[in-house]
């Protein structure tokens, strides 16, 4: 490559000294910025991320009210318990933030007084219940039940309630009432992290009105002895335990009996993976990753493992509701 | 920069690339790894292989911004195989935690699941990559041919940051920040080469019509 020699260049190509020092001071300034933008952001999510190692577990558990309760037969025997420590620290509640850590950081803000549920929709007469009525509605069951997420991930969980069957039988639905709806709590204001997913709030849950009425779904009030964290859908929320564990909402707000299959927020965010019924079943894998297996939370890694059941070993309880329905196609 | 400068600058390199898999030996040993350690083990692997292989991608653009940091150019083999090494454990956690080698579902995973079939190609790309690191290598392919597959770097980068939003639940945008970075680093590149030649042929650019 022949470099022009001196005497081709015009003068008037030649960059002038002050021109030529703007430009360098230019650089040197764009430099400065970018390296003190990357230091900085650095500062910032290593602070962040040194806070949550210092900060204390939250401590409103141990003050947590106390529920009293009696024995039942629906509860799952011959499981060893989640310990309380993880089911409080591993939620998915996204209102609160997406990772599995945020809602226990998070959800000290949900306001779970005043609380009431509204129950509309093909019933003879909407009513309001508040929350202290729903608590003394029937008397508080133990109910150790198996809790199996989408994820593959699985708990044992000693949830307090009683079956959403008896709520349901003082709805007085009509007949024309085929589903129902669970709307859950939902206020952009007090849930900043909502933007952190794309999804469509407020969070919409549905069953059928037989898998309702089943006395295994359970109108839930508390866990452990005690009433519901707010990270795990203080004050009330429903638990499905034959299902995906994002079929039982938290934080019930609505309850609306309705003629139509409901919409609900996991469906509407990808139909392909999330369906309406979302039995626990090994041989219908999510599209993404197998369900043949899941890990339960709380053992060492080379424990976890282990076979996921059909119905989440509740089918000799609920196998009888899907007489005849293609499992395949109704996922 | 003396070379007790580098080596000092390359011993703190290589315990920060350390760090992470220090941290979850420490707390798989002390059985802090969380409530879903394995899941926890396979998250943390491939995000930090993940982010070591973008923080090499880096250090060209870098080195285009300013002569003054041509050194860099020492460190992005220890990134890159770091990178490497990393995605072997996360391999390797799924290999044996969530597969157990069962190679029937192993082989349902690596044709019907598109977010294992994105980072097993990511991981392919790399061995290659990983194998043709050394000096002799270098020498051996001669610098153009090793140049060129190299470049192979990028479309494992993308495969893998691909890999990673295939496999969050859809509405999740964790993987957001890395891909910006990386839509960023990877735009530099042809940036940066576009804003050099215009340095050198001003006069040329200035008369185009």
């Amino acid at each position: 490559m022949l470099i022009r020699k001196p005497s081709d260049i015009p003068s008037s190509e030649i960059t002038s000294e002050s021109s030529y020092k703007d430009f360098l001071s230019r650089r040197r300034f764009l430099r400065t910025a970018v390296s003190g933008a990357a230091v900085a952001g650095g500062a910032i999510v290593g602070a962040d991320r040194i806070a949550d190692l210092l900060s204390p577990r939250t401590s409103a558990l141990a003050d947590a009210a106390k529920l009293e309760t009696v024995k039942s037969p629906l509860s799952t025997t011959g499981e060893q318990l989640t310990s309380l420590e993880d089911i409080t620290h591993y939620n998915n509640y996204y209102e609160f933030g997406v990772q599995k850590t945020d809602p226990a950081k998070n959800a000290g803000v949900l306001p779970t007084r005043p609380w009431t549920v509204k129950v509309d929709g093909l019933v003879k007469q909407p009513k309001t219940f508040d929350i202290e009525a729903l608590l003394k509605l029937r008397p508080l069951e133990d109910r150790v039940y198996r809790h199996r997420c989408v994820e593959a991930w699985s708990m044992v969980i000693p949830w307090i309630g009683y079956s959403l069957s008896e709520l349901i039988k003082q709805c007085d639905p009509l007949p024309s009432a085929k589903y129902v709806q669970f709307l859950s709590y939902y206020d952009k204001k007090v849930e900043k992290w909502t933007d952190e997913s794309s999804i469509f709030w407020p969070y919409s849950e549905g069953l059928r009105m037989d898998e309702a009425m089943h006395p295994l779904t359970l109108l839930t009030f508390g866990l452990y002895g005690q009433v519901l964290p707010n990270q795990d859908g203080a004050p009330v929320r429903i638990v499905v335990p034959w299902k995906y564990g994002f079929k039982s909402a938290k934080s019930i707000v609505t309850v609306r009996f309705v003629e139509k299959m409901p919409e609900t927020t996991w469906y509407q965010q990808n139909p392909r993976e999330y369906g309406f019924y979302s039995n626990v079943n090994p041989s219908h894998d999510h599209p993404r990753w197998s369900q043949k297996t899941e890990r339960r939370i709380g053992l060492p890694f080379y424990a976890q493992r282990r076979t996921t059941l059909m119905f989440n070993g509740y089918a000799e309880q609920v196998a009888s509701l899907y007489n005849g329905m293609n499992l395949d196609k109704y996922y | 920069m003396s070379r007790k400068t580098l080596i000092t600058l390359k011993t703190l390199t290589w315990i920060a690339c350390l760090g992470p898999f220090a941290l979850l030996v420490y707390q798989a040993v002390t059985n802090s790894l969380g409530p879903d350690p394995t899941s926890n083990i396979a998250l943390t692997t491939g995000y930090n292989a993940l982010l070591m292989l973008i923080l090499s991608l880096a250090v060209t653009p870098l080195r285009l911004l300013s002569p003054r940091l041509s050194w860099l150019i020492k460190f992005r083999r220890l990134l890159g195989l770091f990178a490497f090494f990393y995605a072997t454990i996360h391999l390797t956690t799924y290999l044996v935690l969530y597969l157990n080698f069962d190679w029937t579902v192993f082989k349902t995973d690596i044709t019907k699941r598109r977010f294992i079939i994105a980072g097993f190609a990511a991981y392919t790309l790399l061995v290659p990559l990983a194998a043709t690191s050394t000096t002799w290598a270098i020498r051996k392919l001669g610098g153009k041919s090793w140049n060129r597959l190299h470049k192979l770097v990028y479309v494992a980068a993308i495969c893998g940051i691909i890999h990673y939003w295939w496999q969050v639940k859809p509405g999740v945008l964790s993987p957001m920040n890395l891909t910006v970075v990386l839509f960023v680093l990877l735009l530099a590149r042809p940036v940066l080469a576009w804003v050099h030649a215009r340095r050198a042929r001003p006069a040329a650019y200035s008369r185009a019509s």
